[in-house]
């Protein structure tokens, strides 16, 4: 009896030893060899996918002691998740390539992240990148990827063969939208079965919001605005609704997903598109030369502009084993040379946000129209760039709004109540 | 449900049977010496595999969930806020509407699957060719991982291009969107959970027909009875407690519906399919794990109320029968 007690103790034991080594052995000790190897992680899009995997073995070959292994995770809510949860158990990449602004600001970047301010790494970066990757201060992230937009995408093809003009003002662009469906065509592609892509018409139209009124981010964090009640800030809300409204949408837009979506407007079937500017790099080279980009158009024309995404960041967890080549590796991707390579594996759809890169001149249209608004410096950043404060249901609220079931104002009004919960849920002040 | 109902039966009836053994022989123990207590007790190590690993991955998440259900908890860290999450989770705007989804597609599910079940079981145990055959097709879709038919069907539900859409076209009909209409989008995933579970019901039926005597039957065809007869007067009574086990695990079902219902609309068009567990699962996607984990608590303690009422009601009119 006590004999086999004794082994039973002994056999849990040893159960334990080997389950706990077992968990020890993950860590990779490759620096024996005299190779450091570090990892990268990054969303699984064909348009991160393709240019991390160029990117990567450029720097492999300008760095022969360092390999790079890729990984992927998902995008949207659950890649959030991911994220997080692996930078709370310790598991995180060397390197991720994650969101900047407020997305960034959850991950509680001053207990996990590596502070690189004044860092080597960041010589390149354009200085206006910082406030996106700045908390208390300290600078956490360096850019990857291009700045984006979000406002409309349109067929230039249906444009000129209707005689159309870019829109300066929300009346013109109502009548082009009339004018589009008169001609049988879908006006505005709405695709809600990819929920995120029904928000545009809010988020893009920031830059009015903005524009009418200057302190709208900073009161917004402060609880003082509400989108209900500002009477610029409402009306993204109002667009959302009148697309609907009037019958711009395509027939089945609730089961079009985002991919069917470019197919339409690509194909000419469609005229206009509220998204971001990415996805035009997605397409063939004749189908992106196609399509053109404005800003959500506002009521003044004298103030027309756009939003703008101002692109990833890219992170090293405290975690991180091999913390300089690490270093090594961002300062390479946010680079001139850096931006080349990355332009070679995907055509760029905006400016890098990199001192000394230029777009390319065979980029696609939208990347041009992108820069001329830069130029003209009639850009703001997305809000949830400029404020913590952005509510986890915005993309329902607006899908309701777009198929009618509820109205712009109900909506906006909605939003705010979600705003609120997260705002509360993040412990701000002043909620 | 079910999970948690069967281990805390097993556990009444199993150990604490020995339980009862158990504390006496201590008691002798205590006085007859060191030795005999370690023979007398031996056996509970028997028991410690499974109640460590009971205790590690039930009973310890159990009582933590019900601490962070009390918290603010980012997974970083954690702060006690009261009772706030479940006042946030109940002002939730699509927890009303959600609620009510939930209900409607628990009772649809639940009524059709009953319904169709027993048809289809009726039809199987009947005397038709290739039975064994016919059997297997209706359970097969019973087989097949819920995502992948979420995921197949949202496809030929396409409006534009989908098969059934191009069927319907055929015989000029102009398919909805089904899972785009806000009014279709619960009605449709309801269906294609029928679907797919239709084929247990069916089988728990079959189960239940094959047990009723031939000697009801035999009665009923001596006294002249028609096959209405048999099945109003015999089959339909004799086959009560199947159609117990199907409404109670298809209620069950029902009530957390959430893996087919997210791939194919994910709780949308808006809100209009939301499901509890759907509004609970958005809360922890946006990172707000206390007031899931508050949701969580919620649904529990919501199912428990359906279920456990019903159970009992269930047992009685088993023993009365």
């Amino acid at each position: 009896m006590k004999i086999s007690r004794s082994k039973f103790a002994a056999t849990v034991v040893a159960a334990t030893a080997v389950v706990s080594l077992a968990a020890c052995g993950g860590g990779g000790d490759a620096a024996s060899s005299g190779k450091t190897t570090i990892t990268l992680l990054t969303d699984n899009a064909e348009t991160t996918v393709k240019p991390a995997k160029a990117i990567a073995e450029a720097f492999e070959k300008a760095n022969p002691t360092i390999t790079v292994k890729l990984e992927s995770r998902p995008g949207g809510a659950d890649g959030d998740n991911l994220v997080k949860t692996k930078l709370s158990t310790g598991d995180m990449a060397d390197v991720f390539w994650y969101n900047s602004g407020s997305l960034l600001q959850a991950l509680s970047p001053e207990k996990n992240l590596v502070d690189l301010t004044g860092d080597a790494a960041l010589k390149d970066t354009d200085p206006a990148f910082l406030p996106t990757v700045t908390q208390n201060g300290k600078v956490y992230g360096a850019p990857v990827g291009t700045v984006m937009g979000g406002g409309i995408l349109y067929n230039k093809e249906v444009y000129s063969k209707l005689g159309l003009s870019v829109p300066k003002t929300w009346a013109e662009f109502e009548s082009n939208s009339d004018k589009i469906k008169a001609a049988g065509l879908t006006a505005v592609v709405g695709s809600f079965k990819d929920t995120w892509t029904s928000q545009l018409f809010v988020l893009g139209d920031f830059h009015n919001v903005a524009s009418a009124n200057p302190s709208f981010a900073a009161d917004y964090t402060a609880n003082k605005v509400k989108y209900a009640t500002d009477p610029t800030a409402v009306k993204g809300f109002e667009k959302t609704a009148e697309a609907k409204a009037r019958g711009w949408l395509n027939k089945s837009a609730g089961s079009t997903t985002f991919d069917q979506g470019m197919k339409l407007l690509a194909s000419g079937k469609a005229g206009q598109y509220p998204l971001l500017t990415f996805p035009v790099g997605t397409l063939s080279k004749a189908d992106a030369a196609k399509i053109g980009f404005f800003g959500i158009p506002g009521d003044d024309a004298s103030k027309n502009g756009a939003t703008i995404w101002p692109g990833n960041g890219q992170y090293i967890p405290k975690t991180s084993k091999n913390i300089d080549a690490a270093k090594k590796f961002i300062a390479f991707v946010a680079s001139p040379a850096g931006s080349e390579v990355y332009s070679s594996a995907a055509p760029p759809t905006g400016p890098y946000m990199v001192t000394g890169s230029k777009v390319p001149a065979d980029a696609p249209p939208v990347a041009q129209d992108l820069q001329a608004y830069i130029d003209a410096k009639a850009t703001t950043p997305a809000l949830e760039f400029l404020s913590p404060v952005k509510g986890p249901s915005l993309e329902q609220i607006t899908v309701a709004v777009e198929t009618g079931q509820t109205s712009g104002k109900d909506g906006a009004a909605q939003y705010d109540a979600d705003v609120t919960k997260q705002a509360k849920q993040l412990g701000l002040p002043g909620w | 449900m079910v999970t948690s109902v069967t281990p805390s039966q097993t556990r009444t009836t199993g150990p604490r049977g020995d339980a009862g053994a158990g504390r006496p022989t201590r008691k002798q123990a205590r006085s007859g010496g060191a030795r005999n207590l370690r023979a007398r007790t031996y056996s509970y190590w028997f028991y410690a595999p499974a109640a460590v690993i009971y205790g590690l991955i039930f009973l310890v998440p159990t009582v933590i969930a019900f601490y962070y259900s009390l918290t603010r908890w980012t997974l970083f860290d954690s702060e006690f806020i009261g009772l706030d999450n479940f006042r946030q989770f109940f002002s939730e705007q699509s927890l009303v509407s959600g609620l009510k989804n939930t209900l409607i597609y628990a009772v649809l599910t639940s009524g059709l699957k009953v319904v169709l079940g027993m048809l289809f079981a009726v039809l199987l145990t009947g005397p038709i060719r290739s039975r064994g055959l016919l059997r297997s097709v209706v359970f097969f879709p019973v087989l097949v991982s819920t995502v992948a038919v979420g995921i197949t069907f949202s496809v030929l539900l396409q409006p534009d291009f989908g098969l059934v859409a191009t069927v319907l076209s055929k015989v000029g009909i102009t398919s909805p969107d089904w899972l785009g209409d806000p009014s279709l989008a619960l009605l449709s995933v309801a269906l294609v959970d029928v679907w797919k579970g239709v084929g247990l019901a069916t089988l728990i039926y079959i189960a239940g027909i094959l047990a009723i005597p031939k000697d009801y039957y035999e009665a009923v065809d001596v006294d002249g009875g028609s096959a209405w007869t048999k099945f109003r007067n015999i089959t339909l009574p004799l086959a009560r407690p199947a159609t117990f086990t199907v409404i109670l695990l298809s209620l069950i079902g029902g009530l957390r519906s959430f893996d087919l219902i997210w791939t194919m609309t994910g709780g949308g068009p808006g809100f209009s399919s939301d499901v509890i567990a759907s509004v609970i699962y958005k809360q922890y996607q946006a990172g707000f794990y206390g007031l899931a984990t508050a949701g969580n608590v919620v649904l529990f303690v919501m199912v428990s109320l359906i279920i456990f009422p019903l159970f009992r009601y269930f047992n009685s009119k088993e023993v009365e029968s």
